[in-house]
């Protein structure tokens, strides 16, 4: 509410009220929603979680001098038969902490979904501002390529580029980027399509600049605002799709356990009943995915200009 | 209409070829074919005959003219494993994973649509609220996930469902088919809802779009001024215009689904094509993997084919925009 009538205020004495920049007219209109300042604490606290997992978790679960078999799967609440740690979320097969567990497997699906959504919004936005800024046949050619590969479902590129290139982080990241750069590139020139017609192009044109710094310089900063959303929204995307192929055993090695093969490996003790073993790296990964969502729908609503607020 | 066909045909001709092209140069640069396509385990004399018979002494022009032929033979290569040639394999698998696929569609329909348009009908109420905020859900759980929590719940807990194979199946026109006998039913209906669900979302998302645009329009004020009792003006008139997107979307998802089934097929064990998959590529069956990525980059166009006619014949702007352009 403070946020609105602040708006009000400050277009009415405009003179008086402190200059209003598009950054914090953005950032008020993004915490107007409550539901979205709400995601947007809890993804800090994922982030956070996902920065800091080795100091913050109760146990190392990776190192063997730490992990007990003595301790193998007790249930959340349950105390180690030294009495020196309470498994707030249960312990594994192995006798990890689920609760230190899921927060380092955070870390590496985070890393892994980040990572490979920033190589691939570098290589769609390039190709994307290539197509519209050069327009003809390098248009045609590279939106019929897109058109080719978004006609087929992400999963199935993945599982192919899989199966081809085999297992590891290096491959996982490969095949993420691959099924995700064509989204980039519909996106960049669907707006940069619309910019290149505008006058400050037409001018740095005629100021004879390079095509590089044209495209670089005046058209990439305009076509960032939808490239935002696409990048929050893809990035939870590529997190569940790597969950997918770390379920499936073709994902990231069992020495990188992120979330996906967390809830793999607690798939065995699910028939017996222990249910915790899957079910808490799975709400994490739900969390974290709905969270994404809700603040890439709200950047969506906030940087549309189409949507007059 | 018939220039619009041949058009589309000649376009998805290309596509084949083009798919065909980069398959071949996949197993060919990305890696050695004679470690592709033979098995480790067989002797000198068996690599020798299997090079020649797939052509694998000749240069790459020629090389490519002989998998196409064998393509088109069928003659894909055995599978390591199974030592059956490895198009058969997956033949056989296919009716089972369609039956899934299938099952899930209708399930997304028969309860997407009703949601929606209620959703569409009384934005504002609290139920219409709570649907909407489940589909948004159903966007973002993972597939995999979802399918465990049901087998926890139904199968672990309840025990009211079985959770993994496909149970007593009967033939139907020579194909093995679940959905006919009751123990075929109860071991589908995990897999085919846990497939369903993203789905779901997917229509509950259009039929409430559609509805509440089509709501708005004069002939549905008309058709209540008129004096129609509501439920003849939901059930006829708005249900019949939202139809159109919310077909045409399920069409071209069908290749989706199918393609989902490999998540779901392994969570379920149910024995699909999609299983296969994931099993030859664990196994390094490297034949298997080709042929089933040859055979669905045809379905897909095939599906993608019918849907742009479909399509056309639907909504007559499409065709003509087409032959114009």
């Amino acid at each position: 509410m403070s946020a609105t009538t602040d708006h009000l205020a400050a277009s009415a004495l405009s003179s008086q009220a402190r200059v209003e920049t598009p950054f914090r007219r953005f950032v008020s209109d993004f915490f107007e929603s409550k539901v979205a300042t709400g995601a947007c604490v809890m993804l800090s606290v994922i982030i956070f979680i996902a920065l800091f997992a080795p100091l913050i978790s109760p146990q190392n679960p990776y190192d063997l001098a730490v992990v007990d078999v003595m301790n193998a799967r007790l249930e959340p609440g349950e105390q180690s038969w030294s009495g020196d740690l309470t498994f707030v979320l249960g312990s594994d097969g192995a006798g990890r902490d689920m609760l230190s567990a899921i927060f380092y497997g955070l870390r590496i699906s985070l890393s892994v979904g980040v990572m490979s959504g920033i190589i691939a919004m570098i290589i769609g936005m390039v190709v994307g501002l290539m197509a519209a800024y050069f327009g003809g046949r390098t248009d045609t050619v590279i939106m019929r390529i897109v058109d080719l590969q978004l006609s087929f479902p992400a999963i199935l590129i993945a599982l192919v580029l899989i199966a081809i290139l085999g297992k590891g982080v290096d491959k996982v990241i490969i095949a993420l980027v691959t099924v995700q750069w064509a989204y980039y590139a519909r996106t960049v020139r669907g707006s940069a399509l619309v910019e290149r017609r505008k006058e400050y192009i037409e001018a740095a044109t005629c100021l004879a600049l390079s095509h590089r710094r044209i495209v670089f310089r005046h058209l990439l900063p305009n076509c960032l605002p939808p490239m935002i959303v696409v990048g929050t929204l893809q990035t939870a995307h590529a997190i569940s799709l790597e969950a997918t192929l770390s379920f499936l055993g073709l994902g990231l090695p069992q020495t990188e356990p992120s979330l996906g093969l967390l809830i793999a490996n607690g798939f065995e003790y699910m028939l017996s009943g222990k249910y915790w073993i899957s079910f808490f790296p799975g709400i994490a990964l739900l969390v974290t995915i709905v969270t994404i969502n809700l603040v890439g729908d709200q950047l969506r609503d906030v940087l549309n200009p189409r949507l007059e607020r | 209409m018939s220039v619009f066909i041949i058009r589309r045909l000649l376009q998805a001709l290309v596509v084949i070829f083009l798919m065909s092209l980069i398959v071949f140069a996949g197993i060919n640069i990305v890696g050695d074919p004679v470690d592709l396509l033979i098995s480790p385990e067989a002797d000198q004399a068996e690599i020798e005959a299997t090079i020649r018979r797939l052509g694998l002494d000749r240069p790459w022009h020629e090389q490519y003219g002989y998998f196409l032929l064998n393509a088109f033979k069928g003659d894909l290569g055995n599978s390591f494993i199974f030592a059956e040639p490895a198009l058969k394999l997956i033949l056989q698998r296919m009716p089972a994973t369609l039956e899934l696929a299938f099952a899930a569609m209708l399930i997304a329909v028969v309860f997407g649509i009703p949601l929606g348009m209620y959703a569409g009908l009384k934005p504002d109420s609290t139920t219409s609220k709570t649907i909407m905020a489940g589909s948004i859900l159903g966007f973002s759980l993972p597939t995999f996930w979802v399918g465990l929590m049901l087998i926890m719940v139904f199968a672990v807990m309840l025990g009211w469902l079985p959770s993994t194979g496909r149970g007593d199946t009967t033939e139907l026109l020579g194909i093995q088919v679940s959905f006919l006998t009751w123990d075929g039913i109860q071991h589908l209906i995990l897999p085919a809802f846990n497939l369903a669900l993203f789905k779901m979302s997917l229509v509950i998302r259009l039929a409430r779009a559609g509805t509440k645009e089509v709501a708005l329009q004069d002939y549905i004020k008309f058709a209540r001024a008129k004096g129609l009792s509501s439920r003849r003006v939901v059930l006829v008139h708005v249900a019949k215009n939202i139809m159109i997107p919310v077909v045409t979307v399920l069409g071209l998802e069908l290749g989706g689904v199918i393609a989902f089934a490999v998540v779901t097929e392994t969570v379920f064990a149910w024995p699909g094509m999609g299983k296969l998959l994931i099993d030859s590529i664990q196994l390094l069956d490297r034949p298997v993997v080709v042929a089933y990525l040859l055979i669905t980059v045809f379905m897909f166009i095939l599906i993608n084919l019918v849907v742009d006619i479909l399509y056309s014949i639907l909504d007559p702007r499409v065709r003509l925009k087409d032959v114009k352009a």
